[in-house]
C-alpha cells in the first residue's frame, strides 16, 4: 500500500486516524470486527504492530489474509477465549459496540484482554439526530447512521452521557476522550460533546 | 493433460540410518512413495508439501496415464493455476509410513524374516509418518519447506511437523483437524478395527491379499463414511429414496438409496485398501495428542513452534469440531504465533475439506502467496537469507 493510499483510506475516518496517533510503536494490537484488515495493514506500516484482527465473515478473513494481516474468526457477543488477561496492549472496537447484542459484556472483555481498550462510540445524542427525532418525529438516518429502523445493525444506540454511566457502573476507567464533531474534526471538550460530536473515540482501561 | 510419474525413496539399510520410531523399535530399507509436480527454484524456498488422510495416497495431482479416469485425489485444489498453484510452487507429497498405496506399511516385506510384516508392523505413530517425510525431504535437498498442508490426518501431520522441525517449515495449513484426537474418534476407530479383526477371513492379520476380510474393511469404511459426511448432506443427497423399488421390500437387504451409497463405498475401498494397513493408520490417528508430551498443556506444546499458521475448520463438520480447531488456535496464539483461522460455513460435513475448493483455495492461495513473498523477501523470521 504506498502511503496515498494510506492516506485515501483514513481520509474519511477521523476516528481512525486518530486511533493511530494513540497506539504507541512497537505495541501489540486485536482489532474486533477488523473488516479487510487495511487499517491493521496500516497501523502496521506506521507502527509496526503485531496485529491480530477479529472478524465473523468469511469473505472479510479471506481479504484479511490477502492483505497479509492475521485474523481469526470470531464474533463480539462470546467471550474471548483465545485470549488471557492483558494479552494485548490494545483493544480497538470502531464504532461496533451499538451492533452487538450484549455491549456491557463487550466492554468488560476488551478491557479484561487489552491493557487498553480503544472505542470510537457513535454519540445518538447528537443534535442532527434529535432533530430528526424531534421535529421529523422519525428515527435518525444519516451519515454514520446508514439504515432504516428496521433493517439496521445497530441495534443498541447510546449518547455519549450513556457510556460514560455504563463504564462507571462498570467500574471502567475513562483515559482519555476526543470527541469528533463534523466539520473540524476533534471537537473542543467545552462545547458540548454530547449534543455536538457525532462520535467520540475513547481511551479504557479496567480500575485498579 | 498434467502426467505425473510416481517414485520412490529408499532409505534405512543399515543400523545407523534405520528409522526410530515411538514405541522405540526400529523400520529397516523404508520405502516411501512419492510424486512431485512443479519446478523447485533456484533458492529452493517454494516447496510445499501436502499431506493425504487416512485413504489417500501420494497421488495428489495430475494423472499417471493418459487411460486414467480420474485425476489425483486434490486435483481441484493442487495443479497449475489452482489454489496451489503448481506453476509457483514445487509440490510434493508421498504415501504415509504404514500406507499401502507404494509405502513401507504391514504389506511390505519384513527384511529379517522375507515374509510380508502383517501385524508383526511396529505400531506407528503421525510423529513418526512426519520423521520418514523429513528424511524425504532432506533426501530431495530442501532445508526449509515453504507449507506443510493437509486437511483431516493430514492436518495432524502438518502440526506435528511444526513441533518437530520448527526450522524446517515457513507456514503451517492444518485443515479440519485437531492437536488431540477426541474420544469419539477413538471410538470410530475402535468399531472399525473391530469389524476388521472379527472378520473370519482376517486371520490374525495373515489373510491371502487376494483374499481380504472385505466384509471387516467394508463395514469399517462404511462406519467411518458416515462420520465424513453430515446430516444434511445426507439428506440432500438420498433423502428417503428408495434405490431400486417403490415399496419397501420387507426385508433386510439394501432397500434405500443411502444403504447403496455406503455398500457402493465399502467395496471400492475393499479394492484398493489393505486391512492390516486400516489398523494401523486409524492406530496412529487414536495415539496423535500433541499435549502428551507436555502434561496436557497443548499451549506448552507449541512452545518450541515457528512460522506461521491458517487453521480452517468447517462448521458441519462433526469429526473435527470447530471447538477443536480453536483449541488449537489458542494454544498457538498464546505463544504468540503468527495465525489465521477461518470456520467456513459448509453442508458438506468432514469431507468440506475436499469439496469447498472455492472457500478454501482463495484463503490458501492467498496465504501461501504471502508467504512466498515474505520468504522471498527475507522478510519471516528465520528464512532462507
Amino acid at each position: 500500500m504506498s502511503d496515498l493510499d494510506l492516506l485515501k483510506y483514513t481520509c474519511g475516518r477521523t476516528d481512525l486516524s486518530l486511533i493511530c496517533d494513540l497506539i504507541d510503536p512497537g505495541s501489540s494490537v486485536l482489532d474486533l470486527g477488523c473488516g479487510d484488515g487495511l487499517f491493521l495493514r496500516y497501523l502496521k506500516e506506521r507502527k509496526n504492530v503485531r496485529s491480530l484482527g477479529l472478524e465473523i465473515s468469511a469473505e472479510k478473513i479471506a481479504s484479511c489474509i490477502a492483505n497479509g494481516v492475521p485474523v481469526i474468526q470470531g464474533d463480539l457477543d462470546s467471550r474471548m477465549e483465545f485470549a488471557a488477561d492483558g494479552d494485548f496492549d490494545y483493544v480497538i472496537l470502531s464504532r461496533t459496540l451499538q451492533e452487538v447484542r450484549h455491549p456491557e459484556n463487550l466492554l468488560d472483555e476488551i478491557v479484561r484482554v487489552g491493557k487498553q481498550a480503544i472505542v470510537s462510540f457513535i454519540n445518538f445524542g447528537y443534535f442532527e439526530y434529535r432533530f430528526e427525532l424531534f421535529f421529523c418525529g422519525r428515527m435518525p438516518r444519516g451519515r454514520h447512521l446508514p439504515y432504516e429502523w428496521f433493517n439496521t445493525p445497530n441495534i443498541h444506540l447510546g449518547t455519549l452521557t450513556d457510556f460514560h454511566t455504563l463504564c462507571r457502573e462498570r467500574h471502567i476507567r475513562i483515559v482519555s476522550a476526543e470527541p469528533l464533531g463534523r466539520i473540524h474534526g476533534i471537537l473542543p471538550k467545552w462545547c458540548w460533546p454530547n449534543l455536538f460530536a457525532h462520535s467520540c473515540v475513547f481511551v479504557l482501561e479496567k480500575e485498579k | 493433460m498434467l502426467l505425473i510419474e510416481p517414485q520412490n525413496y529408499d532409505f534405512g539399510p543399515g543400523e545407523e540410518n534405520a528409522l526410530e520410531l515411538d514405541c522405540r523399535k526400529k523400520l529397516y530399507e523404508v520405502t516411501l512413495r512419492y510424486e512431485t509436480c512443479g519446478k523447485l527454484n533456484a533458492d529452493r524456498s517454494n516447496a510445499v508439501l501436502i499431506e493425504h488422510a487416512l485413504s489417500g495416497d501420494a497421488h495428489v495431482t495430475g494423472y499417471h496415464t493418459p487411460e486414467d479416469r480420474k485425476p489425483g485425489w486434490w486435483a481441484e485444489m493442487v495443479g497449475p493455476g489452482k489454489a496451489i498453484d503448481t506453476d509457483r510452487y514445487f509440490v510434493i507429497c508421498s504415501n504415509i509410513l504404514g500406507g499401502c498405496s507404494g509405502s513401507t506399511g504391514p504389506r511390505s516385506i519384513d527384511p529379517a524374516t522375507g515374509k510380508p510384516y502383517n501385524m508383526n508392523f511396529p505400531v506407528i505413530t503421525i510423529a513418526d509418518m512426519v520423521r520418514a517425510q523429513k528424511r524425504l525431504i532432506d533426501h530431495l535437498g530442501i532445508s526449509k519447506l515453504l507449507a506443510v498442508v493437509g486437511g483431516s490426518m493430514g492436518g495432524m501431520q502438518v502440526l506435528q511437523w511444526m513441533i518437530d522441525y520448527p526450522d524446517s517449515v515457513a507456514a503451517a495449513v492444518p485443515i479440519a483437524t485437531t492437536a488431540q484426537n477426541s474420544a469419539q474418534n477413538i471410538a470410530f476407530n475402535w468399531v472399525g478395527r473391530e469389524a476388521i479383526i472379527s472378520d473370519p477371513k482376517f486371520d490374525g492379520g495373515n489373510y491371502d491379499p487376494e483374499n481380504p476380510p472385505g466384509k471387516g474393511l467394508s463395514t469399517a469404511r462404511m462406519l467411518a463414511h458416515i462420520t465424513y459426511l453430515s446430516d444434511e448432506t445426507m439428506g440432500r443427497k438420498f433423502g428417503r429414496n428408495l434405490q431400486e423399488n417403490d415399496h419397501y421390500a420387507f426385508d433386510f437387504r439394501r432397500d434405500f438409496a443411502v444403504e447403496s451409497y455406503l455398500q457402493h463405498q465399502g467395496r471400492r475401498f475393499v479394492e484398493r485398501f489393505d486391512a492390516n494397513s486400516y489398523c494401523y493408520i486409524t492406530r496412529a490417528i487414536d495415539y496423535f495428542d500433541l499435549a502428551d508430551r507436555t502434561n496436557g498443556d497443548l499451549a506448552a506444546a507449541f512452545h518450541s513452534a515457528k512460522g506461521k499458521f491458517l487453521v480452517v475448520s468447517f462448521s458441519s463438520d462433526w469429526l473435527f469440531p470447530t471447538k477443536q480447531a480453536r483449541a488449537l488456535v489458542k494454544a498457538l496464539l498464546a505463544n504468540h504465533l503468527e495465525t489465521n483461522f477461518c470456520e467456513i460455513q459448509s453442508g458438506y460435513g468432514h469431507d468440506a475439506f475436499l469439496l469447498e475448493i472455492d472457500t478454501l483455495g482463495a484463503m490458501v492461495g492467498a496465504f501461501l502467496a504471502n508467504t512466498l513473498n515474505e520468504v522471498s523477501s527475507g522478510k519471516q523470521r528465520g528464512a532462507q537469507s
